[in-house]
């Protein structure tokens, strides 16, 4: 009896821990190679033939096709500089200038990867419209409420997500530091 | 009290073992993954184009909205594959993933050079298998091994603006995906 109950609570805890370590690792998106500059993460070895095993299983879950590294490289923001969630009921500025790349574009997604309705049909911007400053470097209002400029809409969600994806550029699994790729700041500005 | 503290350690051992499992196998348990969802819609060895997409019509999450998209889910077993884009406003790329969706190769239409983007998709068997001959001649052609059989190919061209939607949607429109024994490649007898 004692060792029937000892080897059930033991797999109780197998299971638990298990299960419970793949989940938290798959829903954080965990994956080896992670290149972080300011509130922005990407993954350049997820997108090649080296994809390690939880690179996979997240890319499999979430029923993404990961942007390849011959294509470019896709940096992703959950929070902002500060480590605040992204918060669509807020005014969040993203501003400063971008790394090196034919095209880049700036899109904004909801926790599942789904574009966020609104009434201007804006999911988001490429480098080609978006209104620059004089210096070359140019800011996006990110925020429920229609602005001057570049307006990108939340559709007043909760939490999002924003991709910024840079195609054919130098940017690769052997970038390392933030000198070489300056990636534009995120700043919360005002929240209700 | 250390006979529970043992068997809670063997637990926490054996669920490692049960983490590192389900993490490998879930690519191949996955009916939600990229080409699950484009088994029914896309055609094999053909190419399907994508709606742009939009809140309501995304195939798959974490589409960039500014691309117009194709794919060809292909199935390398009857022979190798030839691929035609022609090169649209502004960017255009070719990205191949796996049956499990790992990217493998991708190329762009100014590593390419040329206005349309020309290749051949064929398994290491089958490159093995060519005549050396026809590997001198298909000299200025590209090749790409793919590591399995099956996989899929997305063809992705860049409207860098919404009034440029319908060119790259032309574009795209002449871009083929069949078998190299079927397709009438020019300058090849």
């Amino acid at each position: 009896m004692r060792l029937l109950l000892g080897s059930l609570f033991a797999l109780v805890v197998a299971a638990l821990v298990g299960l419970g370590s793949t989940y938290f690792a798959l829903s954080r998106g965990a994956a080896f190679g992670a290149l972080s500059i300011g509130s922005w993460t990407a993954w350049p070895r997820s997108g090649t033939i080296d994809a390690d095993p939880y690179a996979r299983a997240t890319i499999a879950r979430t029923g993404q096709l990961p942007m390849a590294l011959g294509d470019g490289v896709s940096f992703s923001a959950k929070a902002d500089d500060s480590g605040r969630t992204l918060d669509g009921r807020c005014d969040v500025i993203v501003s400063g200038i971008t790394p090196a790349a034919r095209f880049w574009t700036l899109t904004l997604y909801n926790v599942n990867g789904e574009l966020v309705a609104n009434s201007v049909g804006r999911y988001g911007f490429t480098s080609e419209e978006i209104v620059r400053r004089a210096d070359g470097s140019f800011a996006v209002e990110v925020g429920p409420r229609a602005g001057p400029g570049n307006w990108l809409p939340t559709g007043g969600i909760e939490r999002y997500e924003l991709v910024l994806r840079f195609y054919d550029t130098a940017i690769g699994v052997a970038t390392r530091a933030s000198r070489e790729v300056p990636m534009p700041a995120v700043k919360t500005r005002r929240c209700p | 009290m250390i006979r529970w503290l043992l068997l809670l350690l063997g637990g926490a051992l054996l669920g490692g073992i049960v983490h590192l499992a389900t993490v490998m196998a879930l690519p191949r348990t996955a009916t939600q993954d990229a080409y699950s969802r484009l088994t029914n819609s896309a055609p094999v060895n053909s190419v399907t184009a994508l709606p742009l997409p939009t809140p309501d019509t995304a195939v798959m999450p974490f589409m960039d909205p500014a691309f117009v998209s194709a794919v060809c889910r292909y199935d390398l077993t009857g022979g190798p594959l030839n691929l035609r884009v022609p090169v649209g406003p502004a960017y255009t790329s070719v990205s191949f993933y796996t049956r499990f969706d790992v990217a493998y190769y991708a190329i762009n239409d100014r590593a390419a050079g040329r206005r349309i983007i020309e290749l051949d998709l064929m398994t290491t068997e089958q490159h093995n298998e060519m005549p050396e001959q026809e590997d001198v001649t298909a000299a200025d052609r590209l090749i790409v091994e793919s590591p399995t059989p099956t996989g899929l190919i997305a063809i992705r061209t860049l409207a860098p603006e919404p009034g440029l939607v319908p060119a790259a949607r032309a574009a795209l429109a002449g871009a083929r995906c069949e078998r190299q024994d079927l397709a009438q490649a020019p300058g090849r007898q």
